[in-house]
């Protein structure tokens, strides 16, 4: 199979997994015990009135008719109305969009830059005293709650010492820039308001950290995993032997190939961010999809929930294709299929 | 006399007939005795078993009881770790929280894991279109985050211990699926197999008789992890309001119950959660060691 045929066949995939997901996502949210409009109303609703609010929202219909009018609808763009904001599904999602993307970026550069010095120096000092403290640093990353780490981030750092600021991405002082992007740190850049990006700089680094520290680890275990594979081979034995320092053979013979696990992990973490995005962005309250995500969820705001979990599939899945494709293109050696 | 002696043949012969296996747990156990982080985890896991088991015995309150004059109160020698909200001990509420968070993780592993297994064992032995529609299925349920996917369940069933097992269980299956089924492939040509069928072995006596056995280490390594993974889904859903219910003592509700009073009354948050941390890192400790140590026996 060549490169394009494999990107077509997993395209094809992609289409069949997002209908898949769009019918779990209906089955989830219809054929479940909660009733829909009796959580709208509240318990204390007269019967006539869930009736008629059961036929306004189309409930009285046959299931498979439902899943029908669901399907259609989507496709034309119609995620429905969200009963929690009264607002059209997908103009929440947009708004709610670009503060999990600039906290989830950030996240990642953080995990990126600590993430692949500790693992080449746990793989180039192996078995000594600072593998076995990297090592450790990094299990306990895929351990940690992510929730309490921010909590206890947020007790030193904000309660005890103030030194970084407190929940939200600005201080309430600062006016915001204006929505260009939807990025803070991007739009105060563009206008030129430099205060703002300070701060707002200030405001991510903690719950970025926070979020971050599970795909430091990630990336951290990789890189040592394929450094100590690649730091085996000839090729390198060689380099050695012809007299090259260290430095060298290190960081420009064994890193090239190292990072190409590296570079996959990366890719699959960034998807899995969501999920730890939506404890975080509720500790720090983060006005993002997770946070969106948490109140739809402790709503029952069906339309919402529909959408948040069909946003993040999209995401999920993109990324992982665009990693699996990516990983074809930095590996001449991989065979697809 | 006799009798002892027979009783000493029959052990000779017992320890003859497994000889193989013995020499392999020798093996194990060395490999084991190696490595500091790989015990320190068993340690973890064995004595969080054991408090699940008998913490009624030395737990120094009832979980549920609370003492209103004595609320928020910070550690002392009454209450080693503090009081909460409503004056509950809170290392009563940590200890039977254990039990809690054990249980949800060997259901929803138990659960899962067999679910996974069968499936994917069918998947690669029979291969052809039923291969097709399993990995279909297991795609599609990959493509959630697992805490998302099992936050829409449990907000769909109503938040409970159950719904949140469920739930987490849903999640959880797809892995060991993929698991099962590449080892399966990788297996199922190998001469010993087709020697089985050829003296008549039923496909289904083959998988569980002569494939599962096979495939079971990468499996249990998993299923070793996933109990952490299991029980930090478990506490994000109880944080979040999707999962147990209060007065539950359940780590993640005790974390988010406490979260109010971090400024001042830290304690509250911080002991559930560090509990949390040292059971995950527990499982996720011994779920590396014993991956290392089945490298090991694979090579010789």
């Amino acid at each position: 199979m060549d490169l394009r045929t494999y990107i077509v066949r997993r395209l094809l995939l992609l289409i069949f997994v997002l209908f898949g997901v769009l019918i779990i996502s209906f089955v989830v949210s219809h054929v479940v015990p909660a009733d829909p409009v009796q959580a709208i109303l509240g318990p204390q609703a007269p019967p006539e009135a869930i009736e008629r609010a059961r036929e306004q929202l189309g409930f009285n219909k046959p299931l498979h008719e439902q899943l029908i009018d669901y399907l259609w609808r989507v496709l034309h763009g119609d995620l429905g109305k969200s009963l929690r904001t009264n607002r059209p599904v997908i103009v929440d999602l947009k708004e709610f969009f670009p503060a999990t993307i600039e906290l989830a970026t950030t996240a990642m550069i953080i995990a990126i830059v600590l993430g692949i010095p500790i693992g080449i120096i746990s793989a180039v000092k192996k078995d000594e005293a600072i593998d076995h403290v990297s090592r450790l640093f990094s299990l306990v990353g895929v351990s940690m709650p992510v929730f309490w780490l921010g909590l206890i981030l947020l007790l030193i750092f904000y309660y005890r010492f103030g030194i970084l600021p407190g929940p939200g991405r600005l201080d309430p002082t600062i006016p915001p820039p204006p929505k260009i992007t939807g990025l803070i740190t991007i739009d105060s850049l563009i206008s030129g308001r430099f205060d703002a990006f300070i701060n707002a700089l200030k405001h991510l680094l903690m719950p970025a950290f926070v979020l971050g520290y599970y795909a430091t680890a990630i990336i951290a275990r990789i890189t040592r995993a394929s450094m100590l594979e690649v730091l085996r081979q000839d090729y390198i034995r060689t380099a050695y032997a012809k007299g090259l320092r260290e430095r060298v053979v290190i960081m420009r013979h064994a890193l090239r190939n190292a990072l190409i696990p590296t570079t996959t992990v990366i890719g699959l973490t960034y998807g899995s961010l969501l999920e730890g995005a939506v404890l975080t962005e509720t500790i720090f309250a983060w006005p993002g999809l997770g946070r969106y995500a948490t109140g739809s969820f402790l709503f029952v705001d069906f339309s919402a929930i529909m959408g948040v979990t069909l946003l993040i599939a999209v995401i999920y899945s993109l990324s992982n294709l665009i990693v699996d494709i990516l990983y074809a293109f930095l590996d001449p050696r991989i065979r697809y299929g | 006399m006799k009798l002892l002696e027979s009783l000493s043949k029959r052990y000779k012969r017992f320890l003859e007939e497994r000889r193989y296996q013995i020499e392999d747990m020798k093996l194990i156990f060395d490999l084991w005795k190696k490595s500091p982080l790989t015990m320190l985890g068993t340690v973890i896991v064995i004595s969080l078993i054991f408090m699940a088991i008998f913490v009624p015995w030395f737990a120094p309150h009832d979980p549920l009881e609370q003492d209103v004059y004595n609320r928020l109160a910070p550690p002392s020698s009454e209450h080693l770790l503090g009081t909460d909200q409503l004056g509950r001990d809170i290392l009563s509420r940590i200890l039977y929280g254990s039990r809690i968070s054990l249980v949800i993780a060997i259901i929803v592993v138990a659960i899962a894991c067999s679910t996974g297994l069968i499936l994917g064992l069918l998947s690669g032995y029979f291969g052809g279109v039923l291969d097709e529609i399993i990995m279909r299925v297991t795609d599609i349920f990959l493509a959630f985050p697992r805490l998302v996917l099992a936050m829409a369940f449990a907000a769909a069933l109503g938040p409970s211990l159950l719904n949140t097992m469920i739930a987490i269980a849903v999640t959880s299956w797809p892995v060991y699926a993929r698991l099962a089924r590449a080892s399966t492939m990788q297996i199922r040509n190998e001469f010993y197999i087709e020697a089985a069928r050829s003296i008549g072995a039923s496909d289904l006596r083959i998988m569980f008789r002569h494939v599962l056995p096979m495939i079971l280490a990468p499996i249990v390594v998993q299923a070793t992890l996933d109990m952490g993974g299991v029980i930090l889904t478990a506490a994000g859903l109880g944080f979040i309001g999707l999962g147990a219910q209060p007065p539950t003592p359940e780590w993640g509700v005790m974390v988010s119950e406490g979260r109010y009073y971090l400024s001042s009354q830290w304690w509250v948050s911080t002991f559930p959660g560090l509990a949390i941390l040292i059971t995950v890192l527990g499982f996720n400790l011994l779920g590396d060691g014993l991956r290392d140590i089945f490298d090991v026996r694979m090579r010789r």
